[in-house]
Parts: structure tokens; sequence; C-alpha cells
């Protein structure tokens, strides 16, 4: 489904990603941890094609197309999706009016109608409450004044209605307590399925007892130094980073 | 004096000799009116109040006057918002009664154009006109004085509430020489009467003319006006309006002050608040593009204790456009207990774009409470970048967001109609997918559950 190949990336000049590699297949669930400063939230955000990321070598490919050629909507049409560490606040723009919106764009590219209004509510409707949220933030703006659980929260209901075929989740447990990490773990969980890939990004192996992934990276500067399965992750717990920073480094 | 005042004066000399006898008090007006607008000749940048705006291209254009109110009905239609109001229309300041309707006004309310009330009975109209704004407003409201022949009058007998909206129409008619009209409308709200106000200017593409609006709106003890002002001029139109509001115990004023047309424009609106209770909220917006100037000038006068005023200003400038913000309060001694707040804030969609923005409070009393505060800003790509990443292309990202930054005005628009035109110049044609009626009402419905 994904593949990523020999990438690098610079950011403001100082090489970030060192020749990575990954490819995730249809259905699976990836998690790349690693120590701060490692790129990890780098190659989300390249895929998702944040500006000031610039690609100095290597290829990204999804479902066959070459996704570094694609426009940022695009990317997410096509089922790219990324959930942010740092939900951005949209003064403004109503939660529900960007749910439609994007809804109604991905289902544009898909050559489907405009979503018929009722059925949209009634979708809408099945989705904050599966993430115990209020009806009444639909009428709040993206984000504003929301706290860090529920930013999280709301980045996870997008992606519940958007049904991604990729998503990507950028530390999505930062700043979350025990209550709002089950509830954004059983989100996310709700989301998997046969044809669809998730990729976790994060330091803590905590958020990996809520969502078990099929198979664990270990970024190190700027390269994976290190796959294997969910066991990896209660390696890491146990032991740290260290020696595999010290491997690298070698 | 020079050549252009003289041009002015020439044409009212041309015009005076073409009409009949008119009463003399008329007369005497138009006579100040001129004297007064000889003396003070156009303002130039060097006055306080004109400095960001330059009114040369008004001075030195050779405007005809006319009496033709023929308007192309499929333009016209296309125009008119489409609102269940009574309407009167005119075209180039001139009555046009084939695009107007009043259908049954309901007992208590007299619409009419100026040029019939002072046909039936000058002297009841004599009185206040002129009262409040005169010919020491400005130089702009000297020539009207000068010139003015049409209008509206509005009348409200007490505790009478008006079913429907009143839309007073101006149209701009494009065509070989530029015209100017001298408009004057006067709203008399009687004790506790209420209505909404609509005042829509708009035209045809490549019109060039010069509206010089006049209004005096007096509302008496516990009248409630709202006051939407849509101005969507053709974009060579020169826009001038000079308002004045004399506010009674009680009473409620709110504007709508939105700009989204013409290319010279200018609104000074003026409130006075004379009696305890009395209350003024003034919204504005305006929208530029390409070289249209305009210029906001408030002024709210709290001349009785207990009075309140609340002013949120949002202007959006584009390409090479100049937005002119200065709100002015003055609390009067004596004026205790007030309470005023002002807010102007400004998104520059440009490089080239330029706002100027000046709150001026005189405050004589020392018990009141006021507050003020602008910024200018820039549409935040953060943002854009988001929405663009669930899926929301980049033309419509930011114009969702522009739209949201008019937000805090346009949300308390309940004017579909008015809401409609202002989205659609604001944010450009947003997809189909963007025509959220119906949405909000379901979201709404939701929340009850």
């Amino acid at each position: 489904m994904l593949e990523v190949k020999d990438l690098h990336v610079t950011v403001e000049g100082s090489e970030i990603l060192k020749g990575l590699n990954l490819t995730i297949g249809a259905g699976e669930v990836h998690a790349i941890m690693g120590p701060n400063g490692a790129g990890k939230s780098t190659l989300s955000a390249v895929i998702a094609g944040k500006d000031g990321y610039e690609v100095t070598a290597g290829s990204i490919t999804f479902e066959g197309r070459d996704v570094l050629e694609m426009e940022i909507e695009e990317r997410a049409r096509v089922g790219l999706l990324l959930g942010f560490q740092y939900p951005v606040e949209i003064p403004g723009v109503k939660n529900i009016y960007l749910l439609k919106a994007a809804l109604n764009a991905k289902r544009e590219a898909e050559g489907l109608g405009e979503i018929p209004a009722p059925e949209f509510m009634k979708l809408i409707k099945e989705k904050i409450a599966f993430m115990k949220m209020d009806a009444s933030f639909l009428q709040r703006a993206v984000n504003e004044g929301f706290s860090g659980g529920e930013k999280k929260r709301n980045e996870i209901l997008q992606m519940l209605v958007l049904q991604p075929k990729l998503a990507m989740l950028d530390e999505i447990d930062s700043g979350l307590d025990i209550d709002a990490l089950k509830v954004v773990a059983e989100g996310v969980n709700s989301l998997r399925a046969e044809d669809r890939s998730i990729l976790l990004v994060t330091h803590y192996q905590r958020l990996l007892d809520y969502i078990v992934p099929d198979r664990v990276h270990v970024l190190v500067d700027g390269r994976i130094v290190k796959s294997g399965d969910a066991e990896l992750a209660r390696e890491l717990e146990d032991r740290g980073y260290d020696w595999l920073l010290e491997g690298s480094a070698a | 004096m020079n050549d252009d005042v003289q041009r002015f004066l020439d044409r009212l000399s041309e015009r005076s000799a073409q009409r009949g006898q008119e009463p003399t008090w008329i007369a005497a007006r138009r006579q100040a009116g001129a004297a007064r607008f000889e003396a003070m000749g156009f303002p130039h940048r060097r006055v306080e109040a004109w400095k960001y705006t330059d009114v040369r291209d008004i001075a030195r254009t050779d405007f005809a006057l006319t009496d033709d109110a023929e308007f192309s009905p499929a333009t016209a239609a296309a125009l008119t918002l489409p609102l269940d109001a009574y309407r009167l229309t005119f075209v180039d300041g001139v009555f046009a009664p084939a695009l107007s309707d009043l259908g049954d006004l309901p007992t208590g309310v007299q619409v009419l154009p100026l040029s019939q009330a002072l046909e039936e009975n000058h002297e009841a109209v004599g009185g206040p006109l002129g009262r409040l704004t005169g010919v020491d407003f400005s130089a702009f409201a000297a020539l009207n004085t000068a010139f003015f022949e049409e209008g509206a009058l509005v009348r409200l007998a007490p505790r009478t509430v008006v079913d429907k909206p009143i839309v007073l129409q101006f149209l701009s008619r494009a065509g070989e020489q530029p015209v100017m009209s001298h408009p004057r409308i006067l709203v008399e709200a009687g004790g506790r009467s209420e209505a909404t106000l609509i005042e829509h200017h708009a035209g045809e593409e490549g019109a060039a003319n010069f509206t010089n609006l006049v209004e005096e709106i007096i509302l008496d003890r516990g009248a409630i006006l709202t006051h939407y002002k849509l101005q969507e001029a053709p974009l060579k139109d020169r826009h001038i309006a000079s308002i004045q509001v004399e506010q009674g115990r009680d009473s409620r004023y709110t504007s709508f002050n939105l700009n989204l047309g013409g290319g010279l424009v200018r609104n000074d609106v003026v409130s006075d608040l004379n009696g305890e209770g009395a209350e003024a909220t003034l919204h504005g917006l305006f929208y530029g593009q390409g070289r249209q100037h305009v210029d906001n000038h408030t002024e709210v006068n709290h001349n009785a204790p207990h009075t309140r005023s609340s002013e949120n200003y949002k202007g959006i400038l584009d390409d090479r456009a100049h937005g002119v913000f200065n709100g002015r309060v003055v609390v009067k001694r004596d004026s205790q207990k007030i309470e005023s707040e002002q807010s102007n804030a400004n998104l520059l969609l440009s490089d080239r774009a330029e706002v100027d923005t000046k709150p001026e409070l005189e405050i004589y009393a020392d018990d009141v409470k006021c507050a003020h505060g602008a910024t200018t800003g820039q549409l935040d790509e953060e943002a854009v970048y988001a929405l663009r990443a669930r899926g929301i292309d980049e033309q419509t990202a930011r114009g969702l967001l522009t739209l949201a930054f008019a937000g805090e005005v346009m949300e308390l628009v309940d004017l579909d109609a008015v809401a409609e035109r202002v989205e659609l110049t604001v944010a450009g044609k947003l997809p189909e997918r963007f025509n959220l009626a119906g949405l909000v009402e379901a979201a709404a419905a939701l929340n009850e559950d």
C-alpha cells in the first residue's frame, strides 16, 4: 500500500531523514518509535505534504502513485490522512463545516455526489457518540479553546468520518490522561480493517498497550535501525533507546 | 475658489434654472448649502478627517444630473435582494416606480419618495430635514443640501412594529457620462416603534457615478431600528454617505455597515446617544480588492448617562485596496455609568493592500467603562494547510478562512439574502458542497436531542 524508499529529507538545510525505508501493507498497523529528534514526525509530515520539508532523494508511493507529485489536498482525497500532534485552531470555521467540506471533497474525488444532509447528520451523530464527544462541539470553531484531549479526539473523529486508507497518527497520545487515551485508542482500533493501514508515531510504549501494532520500527538519527513485532516495543520500554543509539553510532 | 468647486456650482445654477418655483425654505437651504460648500471646498488630505482619503477623483469629474430612471428589468431583478420587503428603488437617484413595491404598508407606517413627501406636505418634512446632518457636517453634506431632490422618507407612528424589512434600493447605471445624485433619507421612528431598514446600493457593471448620500435617523424613546447598509456598488462608483442618528431614551440602533463595492467609498456614521439607556451597536465589514478605497469613520457621542455603545468593524483588503477605520467615542462630562467597546480587526490578503486604523477616545466623565482594540494580520497559513490536509482545495480553504474572519459580523446577520451576497463577494463562489443551508439547522436540531 505505502512504500517509502531511501527517503532523504532536509529541513532548513539540515538532513533529518537519511535514507529511510518502510513498507506498509494493507490492513497493517505499524508503529514508529524513537528518541526525540530522530525524525519521527518528519516522516508523516512529508507523506502528508507539509511545507518546509525538502526531499533530496528517494521516493514515496501509495497504491502505485507517486505521492511526492501530489498536491496536499489530493493526498488527503486518495486516503492519506495525517492526525496532527498539535492540531491547529481555526477560528470561525465550525467543526461541522470542516467535516462536511472534507467529506464531500473526498466523495467528489471518488465520483460520488454530495452527501445528503440527513445522511451526513446521522453519520456524524454516530461518530461523535463513539468518541464520547458532546454534540454542541460541532458548532464550535475547529479546535478553538479545546483542551489537549479534545483536540486529539477531534483528530480521530475526522478520521472516523473520512475513513482514510492510511491513517497516520503523530504522537496522538501526547497530553492525554488515561481515560482520554482509552477513548482515542478505541477510536483508532475501530478504524482497523483489512483494507486500511495505520501508522502510529509515538515516543512512548504506553499507547501500544491499547493499540497493538503488527510491526514496530525504531527510528534513530534519520534511519530505521530495528524492526520487530509488538514485543520490540516492550523491550524498548524496559531498556530505553540507548542500546540502539550506540549501535547506530558505530 | 477653485475650478472644481465652480463646476459643481455651475451645475447647480443650471439645475435651478430648469426647476420651477420651490418653497422658500427649500430655496434658502439650497443657498446655505451652496454657500457652505463654496466656503469649504472639497476636503483635502491635510484635514485630519480626510487624511487617508483623496477625493480629487470626485472633484475633477464632470458629473451630469439626470431625470431618467430607465433601468434594465433583467439586471434590476438580478441585483434586487430576494426578500419579502417593502421596497423603493432609485436609479441614479431618480425614483423608479416600476422597480418599487410598497404593497400594503401597515397602519402607522409611511414609506415614500422624498419628492412626493415634499409635494404633499413640505412643511412637515422641512422641520426635521437637515436638523441632524446639516451643512456643517461636511463639505459633502453641504453639497447634498444644495442639490437634494429625491430620497426617502420613512416614518413610524409610536408603537408600530413593521412586519417586513423596508428596502431602499439605489441602482447605478453605466452610461457615457458619469452622473451624480444627492439622495436624502429621513427616518423618524416614533416611541417604541420597531423596524428593519435595508439600504442597498448596487448597479450595472462599468457604472462610474457619484452618490452623495445624507441620512438622518431620529429614534424616539424606546424605538428599535436595525439598519443594514449593503453597499455593493460597481467598482468605479464613488460613494459618500453621511449618516447621523439621534437616539432618545432607551432606544436601540443596530447598524450593519457592509461595504463590498465602490471604487472610492467614504462612510461617516455618527450616533448621538441623547437619552439615558440608549444603545448603539455598530457592526461593520469592508472588503476591498483591485484599487478600491474604503473609508469608514464612526463617531459615538455618549451625551447622557447610562448609555452603551459597542462597535466591531472588520476589514478585508486584497490586491492594492486601501481601507480606513476611524472610530471616535466621546463621553461627555457627567455622562456617568456609560459602557463603550470598540474593536477593529483587519485581514490583509496581499502585500500591497493597506489599512489605516485609528481609535479616538475622548472621555470627560470618570465613572465609565471603555475598551478598544485594533489588529491587522494575514491568513494563518497553518490553518490553510490544516484544511488542505483534510482534502479541501486551496482556493476553497482560503475562501472559508476569509469568510470565517468576517464571521463574527456575519453571524449576526439574520437575513439570508444579505448574508449570501456578502459570502459570495468575500469568499467567491464557493463550490456546491459549501452551500450549507439546512446543515446549520440540522445541527441545531441535533443539539436539542
